[in-house]
């Protein structure tokens, strides 16, 4: 057979650009304002630098817009050398007056920061990432020492801080266009007509279709972004992925794992993959009886055949979760003991605790495909089986992705089937967001698991930065999740993209969002 | 005599006009939710703004006075903002009418061009093989699902071969200002450095759209011309011109060319409609950003305003373009009614 031996749409002919076929629509194009991947994707690395970066191939800290940093030994002062002679992005909107200095910071940083802040209630006020980790409460103060140095002061030693400061949503954005759009009483256009000083500048976003952004020609770290970039937004995976072979997308977002074998066979694509920083699991209510009860839960986890589930599901592109920590992280623990199937055992711990044959019980299944868990649904119907066979009517419960979350976050759920991608390498964000105490309230503690114990080994952890220090805290925490089992853990998911074979410079951040700044299409 | 007609289908175009503006004016009212948020899109209003939209569009006075004003503000271009993207409706229809009416023409014309002669050939060979053979074809052609034939393109054109782009009007690459919103005509009419690649991107994505659209509806022109030039060609005024020694070229020349078309002409004007059906789900299926997509979109994500819009400019174009073409019809021969003329 003839194939992929002429690209179908080489007709673009004289222009440089590259085509990103993504997956959905950004619900805005400030990462500060969502954790959804589209939105970090569409916004962070694109138009926006951060103080210091995550380097993709290390997990290294590396400097951004902050050219070095210092922190004091009690660790709980940072100062951040700017770099000078930055620029921000000349647009039909806006033309920058001055170069990035300590004033953008301030006004990045204080917008999330302190709820009466100008800027703070603009795009409805809600800033996810930081809450969930309450962060506002641990920076007690940032303060100007001069136009290129800026000191922030912690509240409590946080030995995560800079890895927060890394992620996609600590993006600096612009305090002049801030100030132009107040002046102009245009306030809400700061986050649908960005302004910052990433490699590709904002152009025009239509939405379903098309994001383009054009070349910041002033960017400040290098000359090699492409004159075009373009995210052709493509819900289908199917279609993304003939896009692809057509050579109208020269990279897509998440190739559906039934496809990855077509991408492989061909020789003009290429497949990344990597393991990813991310875990999915079953998160009991733990705020509702019976699921209050460990020994029930350990009784159900001991009900499902965990392997079956991977192979099933991920078909082999995703490796047994034993804990909530991917094998990549420092704190993995790799002799954390893995609850076994055991039907006979889980029925006998049933009987125990009162539950008797025929208990009706309800699953949620997220009705959206993630790296953590491609097939909620499916992974739902294999498990129905398993506990049916322990004596349990299962219930398959779907709705519509948002409104999930909210009925999730109000605990209207027995249990669930989502997961957790992390944002930064440090445990930390795991540990916090998926299991304590204020995580219930902003939305990410699907087990509504609340343990005093556990909060504060998760705490103490902190306050070391050795090594060896914090991972003894999160053993214990691992023991203390082990006992309890207010989730349990299925699969970290290798994490997959898929390009064609001219385009180089495309890695895989594990680290969160894409990267097309040093992208170059041969 | 002309005048009359003309203005008796005016009447008509008036008055069809007018029922479609009441019924997209009940959709206010239908559509479940407050009819006044239906009506101009705006969602999460505060009590001021609703009242005084309220008063603006006459919500407190009669259904008369609501309906009044509805057509005010289609007339002056308010026709309400869209649910999903918060834009102007009118603005939005105005961005993806053209792209559908570029598609639906093109194809049309070239429908006309390939199933007009068809049909003569088949008509003057009647009971022969070509004849046969080309209404087997037409058949096949007829018979084919739009959408199962698009994909079939796709797989073949697209995936197999990688000729051919599968969707949109033109790689995004090119950022082709919206004049007119016919591609073509804007590259042309654009001051681009790269005119030349853009429309060779935008021709090559007109194809695969443009083929399966021309397969469908030349094969109906195919047959319904075919079925006139067999109907003229056995006419008695056709026997009498061949009687008096006229050659067979004269005959058709003089009598089978346009007596078979005028009947046929009002009948392509229908074809439109169907062609602009067919061309909204061909936009499904190759991502061309047309108004068939666009409604599509809209029905899915439940965006009343927008649903309403849509189906009162699609409905709209349709009934003006029959009726023009009913016109034009009127205008190649006066004397529509009853037998054809013959011309000696």
């Amino acid at each position: 057979m003839l194939m992929g031996c002429s690209d179908a749409d080489d007709t673009a002919g004289p222009l440089d650009g590259v085509i990103y076929c993504s997956e959905g629509d950004p619900i805005s194009f400030n990462p500060q304002l969502d954790t959804s991947g589209t939105t970090s994707d569409a916004s962070s690395h694109q138009i926006y630098d951060r103080l210091i970066n995550f380097d993709p191939l290390s997990g290294q800290i590396v400097p951004g817009l902050a050219s070095s940093w210092l922190v004091s030994k009690d660790g709980l002062t940072y100062t951040f050398q700017l770099r000078r002679g930055v620029k921000f992005h000349q647009t039909p909107y806006f033309s920058p007056n001055r170069t990035f200095n300590a004033d953008d910071v301030i006004f990045s940083i204080d917008r999330w920061r302190l709820p009466d802040h100008p800027y703070h209630e603009v795009s409805g006020g809600q800033y996810p990432y930081f809450s969930s980790l309450g962060l506002s409460n641990v920076i007690a103060d940032v303060k100007r020492i001069n136009g290129y140095r800026v000191e922030l002061t912690l509240k409590q030693p946080d030995s995560s801080f800079l890895a927060n400061l890394a992620t996609d949503f600590a993006a600096i954005l612009s305090a002049e266009y801030a100030q132009q759009l107040t002046q102009a009483e245009q306030q809400n256009r700061i986050d649908m007509f960005p302004i910052g000083t990433g490699p590709f500048k904002f152009e025009k976003y239509k939405k379903a279709r098309f994001i383009r952004y054009l070349k910041h020609d002033n960017y400040w770290q290098h000359d090699l972004a492409v004159e075009r970039l373009i995210f052709d937004i493509t819900p289908s995976s199917s279609q993304r992925l003939a896009k692809l072979m057509t050579g109208e997308c020269d990279a897509i977002a998440f190739p559906a794992h039934t496809e990855l074998d077509t991408i492989r066979e061909r020789a003009d694509l290429k497949l990344d993959e990597k393991p990813g920083l991310n875990v999915g699991f079953w998160a009991f209510n733990t705020s509702k009886p019976p699921f209050d009860n460990p020994k029930v839960r350990r009784a159900l986890a001991m009900a499902i055949d965990k392997n079956t589930l991977i192979e099933g599901i991920y078909l082999g592109s995703a490796v047994n979760a034993k804990g909530l920590l991917p094998e990549s992280s420092w704190a993995y623990q790799a002799d954390l003991n893995d609850v076994n199937y055991n039907p006979v055992m889980a029925r006998q711990l049933l009987l125990e605790s009162g539950i008797e044959d025929g208990f009706t019980m309800n699953i949620w299944a997220m009705p959206v495909e993630r790296a953590y868990n491609p097939n909620a649904r499916k992974m739902a119907e294999l498990m129905q089986n398993y506990l049916n066979q322990v004596g349990i009517q299962v219930n398959i419960i779907s709705y519509e992705w948002t409104a999930f979350r909210e009925r999730l976050k109000d605990g209207l759920h027995d249990s669930v089937l989502i997961g957790w991608s992390a944002d930064n390498g440090d445990p930390d964000n795991f540990y916090r967001p998926l299991l304590t105490c204020s995580a219930i309230e902003s939305g990410t503690n699907r087990a509504m698991w609340c343990s005093p114990e556990y909060d504060a080994l998760i705490d103490q952890a902190l306050t070391y930065t050795e090594i060896e220090q914090r991972n003894h805290y999160y053993r214990l925490a691992n023991k203390l999740i082990a006992d309890e089992v207010p989730l349990v853990p299925i699969a970290h998911a290798y994490r997959y993209r898929a390009h064609r074979q001219n385009l180089e410079g495309l890695l895989i951040n594990p680290f969160g969002a894409i990267r097309f700044g040093d992208v170059q299409k041969q | 005599m002309m005048l009359a007609h003309v203005i008796r289908k005016f009447n008509l175009l008036i008055l069809t006009l007018l029922v479609l503006s009441i019924l997209s004016f009940m959709l206010v009212y239908l559509f479940p939710g407050d009819p006044l948020v239906n009506l101009t899109g705006l969602e999460d209003i505060d009590q001021e703004t609703y009242q005084r939209l309220t008063v603006l569009h006459g919500f407190d006075k009669s259904y008369f006075h609501q309906y009044w004003y509805y057509i005010r503000g289609l007339f002056d271009g308010e026709w309400g903002l869209s649910f999903s993207s918060g834009l102007p409706l009118a603005n939005e229809i105005a961005q993806t009418l053209p792209a559908s009416i570029e598609l639906s023409a093109y194809a049309l014309i070239l429908s006309l061009l390939i199933g007009v002669p068809l049909g003569f050939v088949a008509g003057f060979q009647h009971h022969k093989t070509t004849d046969y053979g080309l209404l087997t074809a037409s058949v096949v052609a007829y018979s084919m699902p739009i959408f199962w034939l698009s994909l079939i393109l796709i797989l073949v054109f697209s995936l197999q071969l990688g000729w051919l782009p599968l969707s949109g009007r033109i790689s995004l690459l090119f950022d082709i200002p919206h004049h007119t919103g016919f591609i073509l005509i804007d590259i042309f009419f654009s001051d681009l450095s790269y005119k030349g690649a853009a429309a060779k991107s935008a021709f090559y994505h007109l194809i695969m759209p443009t083929a399966s659209l021309t397969i469908v509806t030349a094969a109906i022109i195919f047959r319904l011309t075919r079925r006139s030039v067999i109907e003229v060609m056995s006419s008695t005024y056709v026997q009498a011109a061949y009687t008096r020694g006229l050659s067979g070229f004269q005959v058709v020349m003089r009598h089978g060319v346009r007596n078979a078309l005028v009947p046929i002409i009002p009948l392509f004007g229908m074809q439109f409609a169907v062609l602009l059906t067919n061309a909204m789900i061909v936009e499904v299926v190759f991502s061309w950003p047309g108004i068939g997509s666009w409604l599509i979109q809209a029905i899915n994500q439940r965006d009343y305003p927008a649903i309403r819009a849509g189906m009162l400019a699609v409905s709209t174009l349709v009934i003006m373009l029959t009726v023009a073409t009913d016109l034009l019809a009127k205008l190649i021969n006066p004397a529509q009614m009853g037998t054809a003329h013959a011309e000696s």
